[in-house]
């Protein structure tokens, strides 16, 4: 305890935080999920998420090799793009397909922009939705064996609710996570206990996750495919990437924005978006292209939020005064 | 070395209007969807940029300054109806994959830009050579462009089976696609300056041409901060300096 009676003239706050600590408190969180996702969908998930780290880890050694950088791997933000990643591919995923994908992230998406800090949109994201165009057949097979027997055969609910109708899925099913899907995003009581970590912690705030969820609820109550049907809507929260994207990847530190109100503008516009796609596109899902494409409005919705420097007349104001 | 090699060389290597000038955005990214668009257009680009050349280098005296470009425009127009009519009538499919980019030719920047740049001020051989390397530069982009794209985004090689032979190769179909063409060209583009960055270490001569990169102020980078004059104080600061 004696390190914390330091006398010194200015009140100084000391936190022991830093990036890997931070990074670390996200894989803490990220856990519960992958675990789920391991359980669901068997050992072939374990093996597809190591892999996926795995090279992301490498190919950010090698990159910061090869252009003689500083090491940077020790932040462990390449572990958190590796695994938020694998969490996103069905499990019947060529692994090949995860390496290309992880080499992407990194070093496309992350590294070739200046690194941690620098990247213009969600690594993570980033490489799966160059998957998803990419290799869109492997990306969106969903159908599970488990030792030899089709554990789950062909859609997502949300790609059931689109085809078949509300009828056809089981909405606690949903929650507790037996549906097809990605790896991460089936359960989504296991992404919110990883949520609540994450928040009792300090490293995310309500703001994005919130505003995000909030928009996108309203606009599906309004515009879905059943509209004023309650049950619909939390069907379109629960049944897709929705709780993983909200909570995960839209609070990426580096690719939202700093300012609070901006935040909230910005899990607008990621709730408008992914409302868009998934009630007027051509895919049943949206999440990952509705991030991304608010990544690139974050420069954008930072200049506008600017808040007032205390004491400091506001220029419009000014100019009324003059 | 020969003045003749020496635009040759300038088109391919050290003012590649693909990977050095960035000219002619539009084709480069649109039809190199496969190697074979990518060559055609190349070389029939070639083609009106040789003839173009040669017809603005001998008429250089005639047009008068004013209606330079119009005059330029009516040259470039004629010559692309030509191909774009030969391309029809002898290569139906590959006049079909390439479409509008055909008569798109005509306001193609290489062309007006070296008519403006190189071929109103120097004679018809010279001129000739000038197209004849420009020319080949933007061929070698575009099949280089087109090629990869190919062998990824449908894993043949010129049509003809490569990577899809394979047993189990999967296409990486972003790569036919407009996302793939910009990421093949910005790592070209790397490599390039890498290529070119070691050759100015080894000591050939590579320096950015001082002045206007094409003449054509509409298509430069470098316009909004350019007063001309500056441009003209560079270029006679590094004439006094050699």
């Amino acid at each position: 305890m004696s390190e914390n009676y330091q006398v010194s003239s200015a009140p100084h706050v000391r936190a022991k935080d830093s990036t890997s600590r931070v990074m670390l408190y996200v894989i803490i969180a990220l856990l519960p999920a992958s675990l789920f996702g391991i359980y669901n969908f068997g050992i072939r998930a374990l093996f597809l998420i190591l892999i996926t780290i795995a090279s992301c880890v490498a190919s950010e050694w090698i990159f910061d090799k090869i252009v003689h950088k500083k090491n940077t791997i020790g932040d462990l933000s390449a572990v958190v793009t590796g695994l938020l990643l694998a969490l996103n591919f069905p499990v019947s995923l060529p692994w090949w397909e995860a390496v290309i994908g992880a080499v992407f992230a990194i070093v496309i998406v992350k590294m070739m922009f200046g690194g941690l800090g620098q990247n213009f949109m969600n690594p993570a994201l980033g490489g799966r939705c160059f998957l998803l165009i990419a290799f869109a057949a492997d990306m969106t097979n969903f159908n599970v064996t488990k030792n030899g027997v089709d554990v789950y055969t062909g859609a997502t609910p949300l790609a059931l609710i689109r085809n078949e109708g509300l009828s056809s899925v089981n909405v606690m099913d949903m929650l507790t996570g037996k549906i097809a899907g990605t790896i991460g995003e089936t359960s989504v009581i296991a992404i919110l206990i990883g949520a609540i970590i994450l928040i009792l912690c300090g490293v995310i705030n309500l703001r994005i996750p919130a505003s995000y969820i909030i928009t996108f609820a309203i606009f599906v109550f309004l515009f879905g495919a059943e509209r004023f049907d309650i049950t619909y809507v939390v069907a379109e929260l629960c049944g897709g990437g929705l709780m993983l994207g909200a909570f995960f990847m839209a609070t990426d530190y580096v690719t939202s924005p700093i300012t609070p109100r901006g935040q909230i503008l910005f899990g607008i516009c990621c709730g408008i978006l992914t409302g868009l796609f998934r009630c007027f596109g051509a895919n049943a899902e949206g999440v990952s292209f509705a991030i991304i494409l608010s990544n690139l409005l974050v420069p954008l919705i930072e200049k506008i939020t600017v808040p007032n420097a205390f004491g400091v007349v506001k220029v419009k104001e000014a100019k009324k005064n003059e | 070395m020969n003045k003749y090699v020496e635009r040759l060389y300038n088109g391919v290597i050290k003012e590649n209007p693909t990977f050095v000038l960035m000219l002619g955005m539009c084709p480069t990214l649109a039809v190199t969807s496969s190697a074979i668009n990518g060559l055609g257009m190349g070389l029939s680009t070639m083609v009106v940029l040789i003839c173009s050349n040669l017809l603005i280098s001998l008429f250089r005296k005639i047009i008068p300054n004013g209606v330079r470009i119009p005059a330029y425009i009516v040259i470039v127009a004629s010559l692309v109806t030509v191909v774009q009519l030969l391309m029809q009538a002898y290569m139906q499919d590959l006049s079909k994959a390439l479409g509008v980019y055909i008569p798109l030719i005509v306001v193609n920047c290489i062309i007006l830009g070296r008519a403006e740049s190189y071929a109103s001020k120097n004679g018809p051989i010279e001129s000739v050579f000038d197209g004849i390397g420009m020319g080949l530069g933007f061929t070698v982009g575009l099949t280089l462009i087109g090629l990869i794209r190919e062998i990824l985004g449908a894993g043949t090689f010129f049509n003809l089976p490569f990577l899809s032979a394979i047993e189990g190769f999967t296409p990486i179909t972003i790569f036919i696609m407009a996302p793939g063409a910009f990421l093949v060209l910005g790592f070209l583009v790397a490599g390039m300056n890498i290529i070119r960055k070691k050759m100015e270490e080894r000591g050939t001569p590579l320096a950015e041409p001082a002045g206007c990169l094409s003449g054509d102020c509409a298509h430069c980078g470098q316009s909004a901060m350019c007063t001309g004059k500056s441009q003209v104080e560079t270029k006679s600061a590094d004439t006094a300096a050699k």
